[in-house]
């Protein structure tokens, strides 16, 4: 059989990371779903509801962001099981949620409040959870961290909290609310939430 | 901050104005919140969700693609056994999303989301229909190269990466706020698939090559064998 080749012009790539850009608007129909936002069963004790708002800097509410959560267990262990799209029924656990918010920036997620768990260095953190917020219009996710406001002893010696400046400590704290938890993230102004630098590459 | 990515803030973007981050970002402690990320298995995808023209009562419409590649760590160690998902327009230029209001037809038999794991060389594949270009309002005349949606996961929450995926050669990449976001030549140029003849199957469809190397550190670099 006959092939043929003729040369063109080399199109190679350069090694190196690849580039993050926007999750643009479109994603609903493909991110979310319909166990996402509930990482403990409904019968695990201490289940809560982390509700909040992604507001953007001239106070409205973003439409069109994704809300990714990722976090230890209350013993401060990592499920290290496969799967995170099946539900956690029961008392199950799974560590990792995601939630599109709605067309008031609301999201909300189902879970239970971590252990503590240590730096690599063996500092003692407070609880928290790791999250992430991709939306149109951002053309890399914003990392943060989400704490809450009934540690405040674990709070007043976190490693991270104490390295930010006071003024801007609350933005990283969730506060009690009815029946959980409240954390609404500011992606820009007077109010922007603290946002962490995990890109080091 | 990798000068790699793009800024928060890229004001030809226009929806990035007010959805931009201003103030300097913090390097948090290292620990194993973010050094570590979900796992994933089998149960999570069934090996339809990695065609996405075989999910209507009968064919997509469009050019039959293959998009495959390999997804690495900084250090080229395959990422095993990791989620993609991919989403993406129709051969139109169509998204099957409400929001969507640019006037060409929809698909009935092209939904455009798909997911699969890397396998144990970091490997992923998709069958799909080459997207087309579509409409957006952010600048006069504007029009976004046609690109497919990744989204990864890597094996931490460090590594945790969206992107798109474009083709070689789409005459729009000079007039793209977005894709033109990234400033580095080199860097926005990985985001561009390869054609790959010997991805191409003969009597069914072309083939594209798309590598991806996450940035970002992890807890267990060294082998886990585990799913």
């Amino acid at each position: 059989m006959t092939e043929y080749t003729y040369e063109v012009t080399d199109t190679s790539t350069s090694a190196g990371p690849t580039p993050s850009q926007t999750v643009g608007p479109f994603f609903h129909y493909a991110l979310p779903y319909e166990h996402g936002p509930r990482l403990a069963g409904p019968d695990r004790p201490g289940v809560f509801r982390l509700a909040g708002r992604v507001v953007d800097g001239e106070g409205n509410g973003v439409s069109d962001a994704l809300v990714e959560v990722w976090q230890a267990d209350e013993q401060g262990r990592f499920v290290t099981e496969p799967g995170v799209y099946a539900e956690a029924t029961g008392a199950g656990f799974r560590g990792f949620g995601r939630c599109a918010t709605d067309f008031d920036g609301r999201f909300e997620l189902h879970t239970v409040k971590p252990g503590r768990v240590p730096t690599v260095e063996g500092r003692q953190q407070a609880p928290h959870l790791a999250m992430s917020v991709f939306a149109r219009g951002m053309l890399r996710r914003a990392a943060t961290r989400v704490y809450f406001d009934d540690e405040a002893d674990a709070n007043a010696v976190d490693p991270l909290l104490v390295s930010v400046e006071e003024g801007r400590r609350a933005t990283l704290v969730a506060t009690r609310a009815e029946d959980g938890y409240r954390f609404d993230v500011h992606l820009q102004g007077d109010r922007e939430t603290v946002f962490l630098d995990v890109f080091a590459r | 901050m990798s000068e790699l990515d793009p800024p928060y803030r890229f004001p030809d973007y226009r929806s990035t104005a007010f959805r931009s981050p201003s103030k300097a970002l913090v390097m948090p402690p290292a620990g194993l919140t973010e050094l570590t990320g979900p796992r994933f298995g089998h149960g999570d995808v069934r090996d339809s969700d990695a065609d996405l023209t075989v999910h209507g009562s009968s064919e997509a419409i469009g050019e039959r693609i293959i998009v495959h590649g390999r997804v690495t760590d900084a250090d080229g160690r395959p990422v095993r056994h990791s989620l993609v998902e991919v989403w993406q327009a129709n051969a139109a230029g169509r998204y099957i999303h409400q929001g969507d209001q640019h006037p060409a037809p929809l698909d009935p038999n092209f939904v455009g989301a798909g997911r699969c794991l890397t396998d144990d060389e970091g490997r992923y594949r998709f069958t799909t229909i080459k997207p087309g270009p579509y409409p957006w309002k952010n600048h006069t005349n504007a029009w976004r190269p046609a690109h497919i949606h990744f989204s990864l996961f890597g094996r931490a929450f460090t590594q945790r990466l969206v992107t798109q995926m474009y083709f070689p050669g789409d005459p729009l990449f000079y007039q793209d706020p977005i894709f033109n976001s990234v400033r580095d030549e080199r860097a926005r140029k990985r985001m561009i698939s390869v054609y790959d003849h010997t991805a191409t199957r003969p009597e069914w469809a072309t083939g594209y090559r798309f590598d991806i190397v996450l940035g970002g550190a992890e807890a267990t670099p060294v082998e886990d064998g585990e799913a």
